[in-house]
């Protein structure tokens, strides 16, 4: 074993390590900011084990999007909103859990079947430049989940700003409870229009 | 630049094999130097920095400065580290100790594994792999979750408030930062930091890229002088409003590492700077001329370290215009508000800097001799 394979193997075993302790981390965290911030370690070590497969801007584009943006944003929410609640105990709790179990389970049953079914090519590949290969795939073969990506990202974007634009308003009489705190600002009057409105009162 | 000039690691490895090592031996005990050297070099260009920001600020201000530590108050920065390291470590008795603790270290561990991909010649770097500016990018942006880390560790208001500022801000550059950077990789066809200096090393100063950029290159001085938090976008550590921001807890080493990652950060964006549009290494006139004209033989061994140390000094030289401008800037703009700061970034750079990409296509289709077809 050269040293190059060595240092292969023991990375890909302290990384899978990784992700995993993350992971279960993530779920067993006590608060709500140790996940955040766990989630985070495992995000890391996936882009560890995509530059053991020799796919570099894979891994660099994880770092950047799930730790850098994903996961930061939800740190970012989880301070902005960190209220504590006092959860009563649910009856049949441990039902939930089972049945959480039990999907879990399922789902890495059918992963399990599906990598030793699968006819791995395990050849090693050529090290071409990884950012050309997937640049001709994306505008050849997926040009069309690339497009309509771009435009649910658009529509996320619209949707934020809507969002965002929501003034809080002090709720008036004779509306329920169910209205909503906020809306959208009403529209500012033009001075005819306000002429026209006086006019008509009158 | 194709022929290339010393190699540093094959000479190592080859004159230790000849003592009668391992080839993988050799390898192993060549990989922690340059990493070493690389620490030491960018720790020292920090006290240069500290040095620096105290002469010129002073001179901004009509003071002489520091001047009793050595002559011209050179050991001004080992007073400090000395300093530093000697302070108690405090640990405020409701602060979170394990994010309290890693934050700083997350800090700055990225800025350092940054400078992997600097060049300082044609084989002076660490590593010049395949995705360089990339990896520059995205290393840099786990800093937030340092920094909102020891926000939240501190379990004090000013320095969850400094944290979260810090995050928005260095996430809302980001953005004009990359596509400003996208640009010139657009021009260099490859992301490898060696190649686009190389693309700019024709003419000599005629060929960088800051006169076929220089929107982009504006874009990137104000987006890298957010991302390293420096006045007038020095929100996260507001003195006025939030005492020290994130930093407000620390004391001792983290304060250090905090202190030596904002700094080293700033020379790294200087560094960037001056590779994507400054031609890195390259002198005013090419090496290459000089050597014909002189009429020494490329491969001349003297020649070869000559220009490797003019590479070395050029790119210094460079950096360190951008951090006296950036020193400048400090002593001459008020700092901005955070919906200012927010507007600026996402209402205006953001918009630019994606009219200067498509630019930058629409140029590079219609002139490829000029824009790197």
């Amino acid at each position: 074993m050269t040293l190059g394979e060595g240092v292969q193997l023991v990375t890909f075993v302290v990384l899978s390590a990784m992700a995993i302790g993350f992971a279960l981390g993530v779920v067993w965290a006590p608060s709500i900011v140790y996940s955040g911030f766990l989630l985070g370690g495992v995000f890391l070590s996936m882009a560890g084990l995509y530059l053991l497969l020799n796919a570099d801007f894979v891994a660099a584009a994880q770092v950047l999007i799930y730790v850098g943006a994903v996961n930061v944003l939800i740190l970012f929410a989880i301070m902005l909103v960190n209220r504590r609640y006092t959860f009563a105990p649910l009856k049949l709790g441990w039902l939930r859990n089972g049945v959480t179990a039990v999907v879990c389970l399922g789902l890495f049953a059918l992963l399990t079947a599906m990598a030793l079914n699968t006819p791995w090519q395990l050849e090693p590949i050529q090290p071409t430049s990884s950012v050309l290969v997937m640049g001709g795939h994306f505008f050849r073969e997926y040009l069309l989940p690339f497009e309509l990506a771009s435009v649910l990202l658009l529509m996320a974007l619209i949707g934020a700003i809507v969002l965002a634009r929501r003034e809080f308003v002090i709720p008036q009489a004779g509306e329920g409870d169910l209205s909503l705190l906020e809306r959208a600002r009403p529209q500012l009057e033009s001075e005819s229009e306000r002429q026209a409105e006086l006019v008509s009162t009158r | 630049m194709t022929k290339a000039g010393i190699d540093l690691q094959l000479g190592f490895e080859t004159a230790l094999q000849n003592l009668g090592l391992g080839a993988g031996a050799a390898h192993a005990l060549w990989m922690p130097l340059p990493m070493l050297l690389l620490i030491i070099a960018a720790t020292l260009g920090v006290m240069v920095m500290t040095w620096l920001e105290r002469k010129i600020s002073a001179a901004a201000q009509q003071r002489i400065g520091p001047n009793m530590a050595g002559p011209q108050g050179v050991l001004i920065p080992i007073a400090d580290g000395i300093k530093l390291l000697t302070k108690e470590d405090v640990l405020p008795i409701l602060a979170d100790p394990v994010l309290f603790t890693l934050g700083p270290i997350l800090v700055f561990l990225p800025v350092f594994l940054c400078y992997l991909v600097v060049p300082f010649g044609q084989n002076l770097l660490i590593s010049n792999i395949a995705i360089g500016v990339f990896f520059l990018i995205a290393t840099s942006s786990v800093q937030p979750i340092g920094l909102l880390m020891s926000g939240y560790g501190s379990n004090n208001k000013y320095s969850l408030l400094g944290g979260l500022r810090a995050a928005a801000q260095s996430i809302s550059y980001e953005l004009p930062l990359a596509l400003s950077v996208l640009a010139v990789v657009l021009m260099s066809n490859g992301l490898d930091t060696v190649g686009i200096v190389e693309q700019q090393s024709g003419l000599g100063i005629l060929s960088w890229n800051v006169w076929r950029q220089p929107i982009g290159f504006v874009i990137f001085l104000i987006s890298a002088l957010a991302e390293t938090e420096r006045i007038p976008f020095d929100l996260p550590e507001a003195e006025e409003e939030l005492v020290a921001g994130y930093q407000t807890e620390y004391s001792g080493m983290k304060f250090a590492l905090f202190y030596l990652g904002s700094y080293a950060n700033l020379l790294l964006a200087s560094l960037i700077a001056a590779v994507l549009y400054l031609g890195g290494w390259s002198f005013v006139v090419p090496v290459e001329t000089i050597a014909a004209l002189a009429g020494i033989p490329l491969d001349n061994p003297f020649l070869q370290i000559g220009a490797a140390a003019l590479g070395i000094v050029m790119t210094m030289v460079k950096a360190f215009i951008f951090i006296f401008l950036a020193i400048l800037l400090r002593w001459t703009l008020p700092r901005v508000r955070i919906d200012q700061l927010l507007d600026l970034g996402w209402k205006f750079l953001l918009p630019v800097s994606f009219v200067n990409l498509l630019l930058t296509a629409a140029l590079k289709l219609a002139f490829p001799t000029f824009f790197g077809g």
